[in-house]
């Protein structure tokens, strides 16, 4: 059976889905207003954990986060559900198509057959909706691919239960209740508030004071982690800022999108000039990426390169300090 | 970033045949989204990634051909793991995973373990405990 769904492509999953699910349900909700009334937006260095065997930073809000802030915001319910058992997990998810409820599910990226090799990682917080089964086969609505994708039931438990740090557990999960209308006015002046306290945050490795840090890592690891190392490293930086779908800084242009989308419907023509700024902002997170993989490409570990990365990243740091001040007096 | 500034350079995606999509402001200041091909920094990183995991696998590969770890090292390389991935996947503790890596101790694993391994990284047993029949 196939349910009705119309697949609109979006630069990153976890909005693309909410964006989708509640098209379906029939309001219209763009990917940058999810991402910014669940607050997505973000920087951390995240302390500890090590991924391919490099330091772990994220431009936006943990996996799952940005739908529950937005559904908490928006006054929508969301029934979310976790197996040990996959055998139960399929049953459930056979039952929801049945129901004609298309269903967000989270998967791991490894065996996503889909994908191109060289995008197959251990990334565990991938996000897709499944809205049909055809004998053995599921219909996949991927919000990063341009078009709806198919997956076996083998393939698809598989990267239901795919294992390691934030292993999905078969996590599967819709909304339930809508209210009559959304108060998006409210729920967009909650997101930014949020984005903004995170990013001026008083936590060394978060927000703006962690995008210092990590400058300050970065001219350390020359000569504390070698070439090979601190080149490794640098490029972790830049693919998680450039994550497939997010290309150019990408979230900073989302964000800003969001706040145009905004200024329009709080009436607030201050925020379509922040918008602007954030737009900027994006770009020079984009000049620091084509910098670094010069650093990367050629191999070279020149002190003076590093250093100027850094000094790169910290310029960014304070210009969105000023801007994240700005945003939060606009609000208020 | 321009409407025409988004990027469409040679990339990865190029193989399955897919766009991303990119935000970007056109003509009026007004945001929209556009295809993008990929771009060469991104690309670049992601083939340095690659080409160091390749590394990685050479190396272990090298390594158990002269006995000095056995070939789960390999393979775990291999599917781009760590030792915690890898003892996630097969329900192990990670200590015990890493004393698999012994060659010694590699070769006394009863059937039963080994077959834990061989299916998650989708090999029969004989080629588990023989690399060189990986991919034959």
């Amino acid at each position: 059976m196939e349910i009705k769904f119309t697949h609109h492509q979006s630069a990153h999953c976890e909005n693309g889905v909410i964006s989708n699910l509640m098209k379906h349900h029939g309001f219209h909700i763009s990917e940058p207003m999810a991402f910014g009334i669940g607050s997505g937006l973000l920087f951390c260095h995240i302390p500890f954990l090590m991924v391919n065997h490099a330091p772990a930073f994220t431009y936006r809000a943990l996996p799952g986060i940005i739908f529950k802030r937005f559904a908490k915001r928006v006054g929508i319910k969301i029934k979310r559900e976790k197996f040990k058992n996959p055998q139960k997990a399929k049953s459930v998810l056979d039952e929801n198509l049945k129901n004609n409820n298309p269903v967000g599910l989270q998967v791991g990226v490894y065996n996503l057959v889909y994908f191109p090799d060289e995008y197959r990682f251990h990334f565990n917080a991938h996000n897709l909706v499944v809205y049909g089964k055809e004998n053995d086969t599921y219909l996949i609505s991927d919000p990063v691919m341009e078009d709806v994708t198919t997956l076996t039931d083998k393939q698809l438990e598989k990267v239901r239960f795919a294992k390691g740090a934030f292993a999905p557990k078969g996590h599967i999960y819709y909304p339930v209740d809508f209210p009559k209308e959304l108060d998006l006015e409210k729920a967009i002046i909650k997101g930014i508030k949020h984005t903004c306290k995170d990013m001026l945050a008083p936590i060394p490795v978060l927000g703006v004071k962690g995008i210092r840090y990590t400058a300050k890592l970065i001219r350390k690891w020359p000569k504390k982690k070698g070439v090979k190392k601190a080149n490794h490293y640098l490029g972790q930086i830049v693919r998680m800022q450039e994550e497939i779908g997010t290309g150019g800084g990408g979230f900073r242009y989302i964000f800003a999108a969001f706040l145009q989308e905004s200024s329009k419907i709080l009436n607030k023509p201050e925020l379509s000039n922040l918008s602007k700024e954030m737009t900027l902002i994006g770009d020079s997170w984009r000049d620091f990426a084509v910098d670094a993989s010069r650093i990367y490409k050629n191999r070279s570990a020149k002190e003076d390169a590093y250093n100027n990365v850094a000094t790169q990243l910290e310029a960014i740091a304070d210009k969105e300090d000023l801007f994240f001040k700005k945003l939060k007096k606009a609000i208020k | 970033m321009k409407k025409e500034e988004v990027p469409q350079d040679k990339s990865n995606l190029e193989s399955a045949n897919f766009k991303e999509l990119c935000y970007a402001v056109d003509e009026n200041g007004e945001y929209t989204t556009v295809n993008s091909s990929g771009w060469d920094p991104k690309t670049i990183a992601l083939n340095k990634a690659i080409e160091d995991i390749n590394e990685r696998v050479e190396d272990a590969k090298q390594r158990v051909l002269n006995n000095q770890t056995s070939s789960i090292e390999y393979y775990m390389e291999f599917h781009k793991m760590d030792l915690q991935i890898l003892a996630s996947y097969v329900g192990l503790w990670k200590w015990r995973v890493k004393r698999h890596f012994n060659p010694k101790v590699f070769n006394k694993l009863s059937k039963k373990v080994l077959q834990k391994y061989a299916d998650v990284f989708d090999v029969s047993i004989d080629q588990l405990k023989n690399i060189e029949l990986h991919g034959n």
